[in-house]
């Protein structure tokens, strides 16, 4: 079986059982290519239908075309696109770009704690309203109890060691020296009341497998991974305080896997223009423990 | 190289005998670390005062690096000339054995290391035996830490030999015994001269040697139902069967049969998205299949075709099992199996005998302790379709989940026969020869409004269940449902005038057969009968093919109570029994539309 074949199968399964075992589920968009990808696999899995809400952390600081793209693909393909934010943090300018915290604490604020926030309910959730185009305050506040997270095992350290569903506890907490146990596909799937599942469908992709696959597929995405003539572009996105675009001319997904597979990034972590990764000691641990993504 | 072929192969052993160091030498030797990744390590090490190891390379976490031990599987990627590699870094420490296992479990082949210095430790054993229960059969056993015994050919020599005897009893051919220093760099990514007493291949190379295990498409199909789909409100009729093939291969138009249900249809398309469409599939493939006549199957179920060879069907099972739960495994305590998509409470019924992995001894014992391995006799609650994993790997292993965790896994070895077992086969039979009329079992239930459904209220004698049955009866009927009460006093006189009273279980069975008449006439048949245990609940269940059983319970448990899907006050009210019970059909969409 052709590798791109069989990774596509295995998320299948995974985003099946997922969808067979949480009531509560839904999956963390976040715009960029991995995630775009993972989309794509649930609409491959559920015969070109996503059965479960979109969720998406607003920091405020991401760059601008991303949100552009999300609102167009979300009315597009009619999602239950939801996003939550940390308004306090962003009224109060608690944030890096202002100047009064680290990045590294600006992640956890605008992020993790938005992103926790946004799971449990105890924060208001914003849900796409179809019929006006804009975002309404979800009624909604259930905690979700399965989230589906575009986490790959080769990006950095930590994301190496996580499990198809690896449980987070009451405070989100990932307790990485005690994971449970998985094995032939049968994944955790029992939890603790308050507890909760992250499931990680493309945990054995490569930045270089999800490159051919969008290029194989054919998949929507945001330009902002091409050069438009300028000679840059993003190879990861995030906020544009602390994210960097790349030198590079790709203008197309078969350029990118060119440039990944024999080019001048072959060698180059992919997270390099990602600023706070080097403030955690060269890997996410300290962020991930706390429920970063 | 082929950029398309994967390998994943996990690297096992006792602790401290190196595997993170080899796997991050094999990285660096390789080429294939991102620019500055080494440097960076190094300057780490020079910040901290450490000496530098290739380990950290793997060894990603905070406790990992301070404690200088692997505590997770690890995942890295790396090519050779030939095909990219999955390389998986198990723990060795046996307080990590789960995690072992399930970086383990993910590999098609492994490299098992053993120090020189220190020879074949415990968990050298426990390990290579963990890789024979996963059904791992490439296997190369690596002797490392040659620089430290002075690359002394004895020293090697003696290990592969009490070594290979031990893989032999555990039935692996180890592919290759190879002498390595994975610090120096001998024998890692190319031949070295400090061993050149050594012909064979160094460990790329054998890695390279190892071959891909083709999926099996030959075997028998084996498909396990992960859902049936139908996103109306998003405009799609369709109802699709979802799950990936185990096994084997289907066409368009194979008839197929769905385990343990029995029931049957014809595969009438496979649908695909964002790809051309196909009609035929194979081993590994995730599909979403529709089939001619529309039969309510669920999650759970085991598809296969009629022409291959079936899968074993029963609630009891002979099967070995490694335990890694917190608590021993016991015969007092209820599990959970899940086998492919099935999950079913269990009970271990007996424990035949109990291994120790490290040493092979065994004995007689009445729990299994953390780590140990036992074969064991189990009986699920519900019978399920599964294989002997000698013949189908995939559908012939479980695992078992106590409390919230996966705690066990456990290889099939015998399929033991349940009380059920003569019911079921003459059911098979009978389906085989089943002759329809033109009305199908869709049609009829789309005229109706209702899956034709067997509810069936047990409990004690004296809690007037048959008062609430007819109730339900009648207010179904009212409702414009086509429902009928059937008392088995009614076919005891009639059908069963020719046999006496204590042939329990033929009595049993002709009620189950008449239910399923009327429930092929797409009926809601309400039943009840006096003192219906687990195992008459069980052949009932058995026989009706034709839609759901439904058991309700009234009053004190009584052993059946907790099979039940709704349990009743027998103190209440009948009409609010009654209505319980209709307000579940509705829920389970037995009833719908009207």
């Amino acid at each position: 079986m052709d590798k791109l074949d069989a990774l596509e199968s295995q998320s299948v399964y995974i985003l099946r059982e997922a969808y067979a075992n949480f009531h509560n589920l839904c999956m963390l968009w976040s715009i960029g290519k991995d995630s775009t990808v993972m989309l794509w696999l649930a609409r491959k899995a559920f015969g070109g239908h996503v059965p479960f809400p979109l969720v998406h952390i607003d920091t405020a600081y991401k760059i601008p075309e991303m949100i552009t793209f999300r609102d167009k693909i979300a009315v597009k393909l009619g999602l239950d696109m939801v996003y939550g934010q940390n308004k306090k943090a962003l009224a109060n300018k608690n944030t890096f770009p202002d100047g009064k915290i680290d990045r590294i604490a600006c992640c956890k604020t605008l992020k993790t704690e938005a992103l926790r926030n946004t799971l449990s309910g105890e924060w208001p959730r914003y849900r796409l309203n179809h019929k006006t185009g804009k975002y309404d305050v979800d009624e909604n506040r259930e905690p979700y109890t399965g989230v589906i997270v575009g986490a790959r095992a080769d990006e950095e350290g930590s994301r190496s060691k996580e499990r198809y569903f690896s449980p987070r506890d009451k405070t989100n907490n990932w307790d990485v020296g005690d994971q449970p146990p998985e094995l032939w596909n049968q994944f955790k799937t029992d939890f603790a009341p308050g507890t909760h599942i992250r499931i990680h469908p493309l945990l054995d992709w490569t930045e270089l497998d999800i490159w051919e696959y969008i290029e194989r597929e054919n998949i929507p995405i945001t330009d902002l991974y091409f050069d438009k003539g300028d000679g840059k572009r993003y190879r990861s996105l995030g906020c544009y305080p602390c994210t960097n675009p790349v030198e590079s001319t790709a203008r197309t997904p078969k350029e990118i896997v060119e440039e990944l597979r024999a080019g001048k990034f072959s060698r180059i972590a992919e997270r390099s223009g990602r600023a706070q990764d080097k403030e955690d000691g060269g890997g996410l641990e300290t962020l991930r423990r706390d429920g970063y993504m | 190289m082929n950029e398309r072929e994967q390998m994943n192969i996990v690297i096992v052993g006792h602790v401290d005998h190196g595997k993170s160091t080899l796997i991050g030498r094999l990285l660096a030797d390789t080429d294939v670390l991102p620019d500055g990744k080494l440097e960076q390590i190094k300057e780490h090490c020079r910040k901290n005062s450490r000496e530098f190891e290739y380990a950290f390379l793997l060894d990603a976490l905070k406790d990992e690096q301070s404690q200088g031990i692997t505590i997770d599987s690890a995942r890295c990627f790396f090519k050779s000339d030939k095909r990219r590699y999955l390389l998986i870094d198990a723990p060795g420490h046996i307080e990590f054995l789960k995690n072992m296992i399930s970086g383990a479990a993910r590999a098609e082949s492994a490299l098992l290391l053993i120090d020189a210095q220190e020879g074949i430790q415990e968990n050298s054993k426990r390990h290579g035996y963990m890789l024979s229960m996963l059904g791992i059969k490439q296997v190369a056993v690596c002797v490392n830490k040659m620089d430290l015994v002075k690359y002394d050919k004895k020293v090697f020599s003696a290990i592969e030999t009490e070594y290979t005897k031990f893989l032999s009893d555990i039935g692996i051919t180890p592919q290759a015994f190879i002498p390595v220093s994975a610090r120096e760099g001998d024998n890692i990514a190319s031949s070295s001269k400090n061993l050149s007493w050594f012909t064979g291949k160094h460990v790329l190379e054998v890695l390279d040697s190892f071959a891909k295990e083709p999926l099996p498409e030959e075997k028998p199909l084996r498909m396990p139902i992960q859902g049936v789909y139908k996103f109306t409100k998003k405009g799609d009729d369709r109802r699709l069967i979802a799950g990936r093939i185990e096994s084997g291969t289907l066409n368009v138009g194979d008839e197929v049969v769905f385990l343990p249900s029995n029931k049957r249809s014809i595969i009438k398309s496979i649908e695909e998205f964002n790809a051309p469409t196909s009609s035929f599939a194979k081993a590994g493939q995730s599909v979403s299949l529709t089939l001619q006549e529309q039969i309510y199957v669920n999650r759970g179920e085991l598809m296969t075709r009629k022409e291959d060879v079936l899968p074993q069907v029963s609630s009891l099972l002979r099967a070995n099992i490694f335990w890694m739960g917190k608590t021993p495994l016991s015969t007092d305590k209820r599990y959970k199996l899940k086998l492919g998509t099935t999950s079913v409470p269990v009970m271990i019924k007996s424990i035949e005998s109990v291994l120790d992995a490290s040493n092979l001894d065994a004995a007689k014992k009445a729990h299994v302790e953390r780590h140990e391995v036992a074969e064991c006799i189990l009986e699920c609650q519900q019978p399920i379709a599964f294989d002997l994993s000698a013949e189908l790997a995939s559908t012939g292993r479980f695992v078992l989940v106590d409390e919230f965790d996966i705690a066990g896994g456990g290889i099939i070895a015998q399929a033991l026969d349940d009380k059920q077992k003569k019911a079921r086969a003459q059911v098979f039979l009978r389906e085989q020869k089943w002759e329809k009329g033109h009305v199908s079992m869709k049609d009829r239930a789309e005229k109706y409004s209702q899956l034709p459904t067997l509810l069936l209220l047990t409990g004690k004698t004296g809690v007037d269940k048959k008062s609430i049955a007819k109730l339900v009866e009648k207010k179904l009927f009212d409702a414009g449902r086509k429902s009928y009460f059937l008392g088995i006093g009614n076919i005891l006189r009639g059908i069963d005038a020719d046999i006496t009273k204590t042939e329990r279980d033929e009595h049993v069975r002709r009620f189950g057969e008449v239910a399923n008449l009327l429930l092929d006439a797409g009926l809601l048949v309400v039943g009840t009968a006096s003192d219906l245990d687990v195992d008459d609940l069980r052949l009932l269940q058995t026989i009706n093919k034709r839609g759901e059983t439904y058991i309700v319970h009234v009053g004190d448990p009584d052993g059946t109570h907790d099979v039940a899907h709704l349990l009743l006050d027998a103190a209440d009210d009948h009409e609010v029994n009654a209505l319980k019970v209709i307000e579940q059909l509705k829920l389970k969409n037995y009833i719908f539309n009207l």
